[in-house]
């Protein structure tokens, strides 16, 4: 499978504030990337090269096959974009905004802007000012899905949209992956990224700190494990024992109940340990995605000095 | 004070401090530049004419000169500096405090509440009419200090105290009238836009019926424009203190009818509803162009028919304009001197194709400005991000200022050839000749928009501050340079000094090829920056 969009050791500035420090990303073809990292941490910016709005100060960006910056109107005609602010035009109605953004990126289906319309419950007919923030971002939305390009880039893009509306989305963007599309989805909506993405890559601070399928990503961290034993260890304590195994965390052992977590690699070995001594119950949790978050943001937080945040 | 009353002025203070911070920098450059005018005005005067002898030489000459009593205002007393210094300054100043005025209270209540932030501040304990009260506050109090402070000055200069105090008032009058404008203005539509031209309609109305007035030697026009008003307070010359009062009184007139008019209507919307718009896209709306054409075409519609009216007023009092000079010897010689009746005809009709060549700038900076508000309000990104290169989004607004203005400036010139022709039965000639003396202004225009540019491709948050400041100077030193015998090094630095003083002149193409060359050149450099920088 070949990559729709390539970015190695990206680098932007703004000024003293370093926004991309070195970001690396890789989309394939056909596939649901999340692309997930806290306010500030450079998310947006990094869509915004991609699209040729900003100049990378170094590093490599690669949009379908071309140069994001150079050949920025060739390659915007193969894509589209939805930004996690949308601005209106205020005398224009959010109909004619749809077809005017679909027409300069080369056309729209008209069956199918009609059908997103309907699925997204959109008064057309409105002027840009009168539209809530959730309206403005739907008919950004119906604009790119009604769009036949190859790849979507969302930024945010279901910021402001009711919980039935983020459900149209979400099966919209399933269809967009069964067509064949790629879809780039920036996000800090974790059930979002678990429910439709492929793959995710975590930026922190500007710099990718993991990327890969969701099981990936869970194999590198560690599975919450619950078990009631029948019986201590023949010989010494059972807190004895488990402490002594490795890449074991956060273990309470009541009794003859334990409670750890443990790296994924070395699942194994505590279960064997676990299950010499008979296992009445045993209950084992992957980490959720926002466990994987939570641990990158709070290294993050506690590497940060207090005032550095933005 | 009633509850009520202490309800509705809740949050006064802290908004009045909030305005004064966002106009830390803009109101003290209007202040200075205003100050300065009219302080620089006065201390030249002084110096250039500082025997009655020489002052008596001034009014019959530049001071009878009928071209400017219709375009700067009339004259009372031309003997004393104080006097010179109303008749150059008095309407000017006001003028410019009216769009001061209308420009600030424009941007603090019906374009705050169009950018929604209105409504976090409307949110807290605040009275529902606070951001009016304390941009009013803030504007006409700013302005009542620098009318005291314009008095002090001339004071300081020599003048008398109560002819000083009532010129710097009756300027700051002028300025507070035009507030109370716009705060009736912005309740009528829900568009900032809007709200500021229908208020600069009426201050280009003001004007032009007052240069009728002082034009045909009528009085009567002159006292229907809030304008003529500032110029009849007649400082140094009767000091007429109840003109200053009307002034007064109508503005608190207007401001009152202002509180009525947004007591009945709801947050964010204007007293002329809203309407729907068309569910889909015409079949036209499909490129940048067509998006520019809807949002400026109605500003386009709207310039194109004041300079009409306004080239047609300015050009209907052309033929009369040789009677206003009187008939003292001095004043025949003058008038020979001028190339008699048709040469100060042709000289005025110059005077006032530069005048509207200059006003023209005003759109031209406002359409180009438009680069950079949409790009700081979000709406070039989403168009960038389709199939759009920089440089022909860039082009879509940019035929406004570069071709709307030519347009604008051939139908100022056709009004005046319309109105100058028909008076003076030779209709044909005069529309040619007045048409070509308005369009070839359109050379000066490019360089203060190839300016502009360049600023929005190299210093993009510069845009607006560059392109005012280069009209600005072009209108000061066109106003002011031949009153106060500037340099032509200084003068000549505004283009439209370059310009061909046409009709009456052999128009030579040199000076309109250099003014073209050097816009199209700053364009490039602009456009050239925009296609390297970041967007955003």
């Amino acid at each position: 499978m070949q990559n729709i969009i390539e970015v190695e050791r990206l680098r932007k500035s703004f000024g003293r504030t370093v926004a991309l420090d070195g970001l690396d990303l890789a989309v394939r073809s056909g596939e649901v990337h999340g692309f997930l990292g806290p306010n500030g941490a450079g998310k947006s910016t990094a869509l915004r090269v991609l699209l040729g709005l900003l100049r990378a100060d170094g590093g490599r960006a690669t949009l379908l096959g071309g140069d994001p910056w150079r050949d920025a109107v060739a390659l915007h005609r193969r894509l589209a974009y939805v930004p996690g602010d949308v601005t209106l035009w205020p005398s224009l109605s959010g109909g004619e905004t749809i077809d005017l953004l679909g027409r300069l990126r080369g056309g729209l289906a008209p069956g199918r802007r009609d059908e997103l319309l309907e699925r997204f419950e959109l008064d057309p007919k409105k002027k840009g000012r009168a539209y809530s923030k959730g309206n403005r971002q739907k008919v950004a939305l119906i604009a790119a899905f009604a769009s036949d390009t190859e790849l979507l880039l969302l930024d945010e893009p279901t910021s402001g949209l009711d919980p039935l509306m983020e459900e149209v989305f979400r099966e919209c963007v399933a269809e967009e992956r069964d067509r064949g599309r790629s879809v780039l989805l920036s996000s800090h909506i974790l059930a979002e990224v678990e429910a439709l993405c492929d793959r995710v890559t975590i930026i922190r601070r500007g710099k990718t700190a993991e990327s890969g399928t969701l099981a990936e990503l869970r194999h590198l961290t560690r599975t919450s494990v619950e078990a009631e034993l029948a019986a201590a260890p023949a010989s010494g304590s059972l807190e004895g024992a488990l402490a002594a195994l490795p890449g074991l965390t956060g273990l309470d052992v009541r009794n003859l109940h334990v409670r750890c977590e443990v790296d994924t690699d070395h699942l194994g070995t505590l279960i064997s340990t676990l299950s010499s001594c008979g296992i009445k119950t045993l209950s084992s949790r992957p980490p959720t995605l926002e466990e994987l978050f939570l641990r990158h943001y709070e290294d993050d937080a506690a590497s940060v000095p207090a005032g550095a945040a933005r | 004070m009633s509850a009520a009353a202490a309800d509705a002025l809740a949050g006064v203070p802290d908004l009045t401090k909030l305005i004064t911070r966002r106009e830390r920098i803009r109101l003290p450059i209007w202040c200075y530049a205003i100050l300065a005018s009219v302080g620089g005005t006065a201390y030249s005067f002084k110096t250039l004419y500082s025997t009655p002898g020489s002052r008596e030489q001034f009014a019959d000459g530049i001071g009878r000169d009928p071209a400017l009593a219709v375009l700067y205002g009339k004259p009372f007393d031309l003997t004393t500096i104080g006097g010179l210094t109303t008749w150059r300054m008095g309407v000017f100043g006001a003028v410019l405090l009216a769009i001061m005025s209308i420009v600030t209270v424009n941007r603090h209540t019906r374009a705050e509440e169009e950018a929604g932030r209105f409504e976090l501040v409307g949110a807290g304990a605040v009275g529902r009419h606070a951001p009016l009260i304390a941009v009013l506050r803030v504007v006409l109090g700013t302005q009542l200090a620098l009318g005291v402070i314009v008095g002090l000055v001339l004071i300081v200069l020599g003048q008398p105290a109560a002819g000083s105090f009532l010129l710097g008032l009756s300027i700051a009058a002028g300025g507070w009238f035009f507030a109370a404008v716009a705060a009736i203005t912005v309740q009528l539509t829900d568009f900032g836009r809007s709200a500021a031209g229908l208020a600069f309609t009426v201050l280009g109305a003001a004007y032009l019926v007052r240069a009728l007035g002082d034009g045909s030697g009528a009085n009567g026009p002159t006292w229907l424009s809030p304008l003529g008003w500032a110029e009849q307070t007649q400082p140094y010359a009767g000091d007429r203190w109840w003109v200053l009062a009307l002034l007064v009184l109508a503005t608190a007139a207007l401001i009152a009818v202002a509180f009525r008019i947004a007591a009945r209507r709801d947050l964010g919307s204007g007293v002329f509803p809203a309407r729907p718009g068309p569910a889909g896209g015409a079949r036209l709306l499909r490129s940048v162009s067509a998006l520019s054409w809807r949002m400026q075409r109605g500003g386009l519609f709207g310039w194109a028919v004041g300079m009409l009216i306004g080239g047609a007023v300015l050009g209907s009092i052309a033929d009369s304009i040789g009677e206003l000079l009187g008939s003292s010897a001095r004043v025949q010689q003058l008038f020979e001197r001028m190339g008699g009746q048709s040469g100060i005809e042709n000289a005025y009709l110059a005077a006032a194709m530069n005048i509207l060549g200059l006003i023209v700038a005003c759109y031209a900076i406002q359409t180009t400005a438009r680069l950079r508000t949409e790009e700081t309000g979000g709406r070039l990104e989403p168009l960038l991000a389709t199939a759009t290169g920089r440089v022909r989004w860039a082009a879509s607004h940019l035929a406004y200022p570069l071709l709307g203005s030519a347009l604008l400036l051939v139908l100022a010139g056709a009004g005046a050839g319309l109105t100058h022709g028909a008076r003076s039965g030779d209709l044909g000639t005069q529309l040619a000749q007045l048409v070509g003396a308005g369009l070839i202004q359109v050379t000066a225009v490019w360089v203060v928009v190839g300016l502009t540019v360049a600023a929005f491709g190299i210093a993009p948050r510069a845009t607006a501050y560059v392109g005012w400041i280069a009209v600005g100077i072009c209108i000061l030193l066109q106003e002011l340079g031949p009153t106060l015998k500037l340099s032509h090094w200084i003068t000549d630095i505004s283009p439209f000094a370059q310009v061909p003083r046409a009709p009456g002149v052999a128009v030579a193409a040199e000076p309109l090829l250099v003014m073209t060359a050097i816009g199209v050149a700053l364009l490039v450099l602009g456009l050239a920056g925009f296609r390297r920088r970041d967007v955003g």
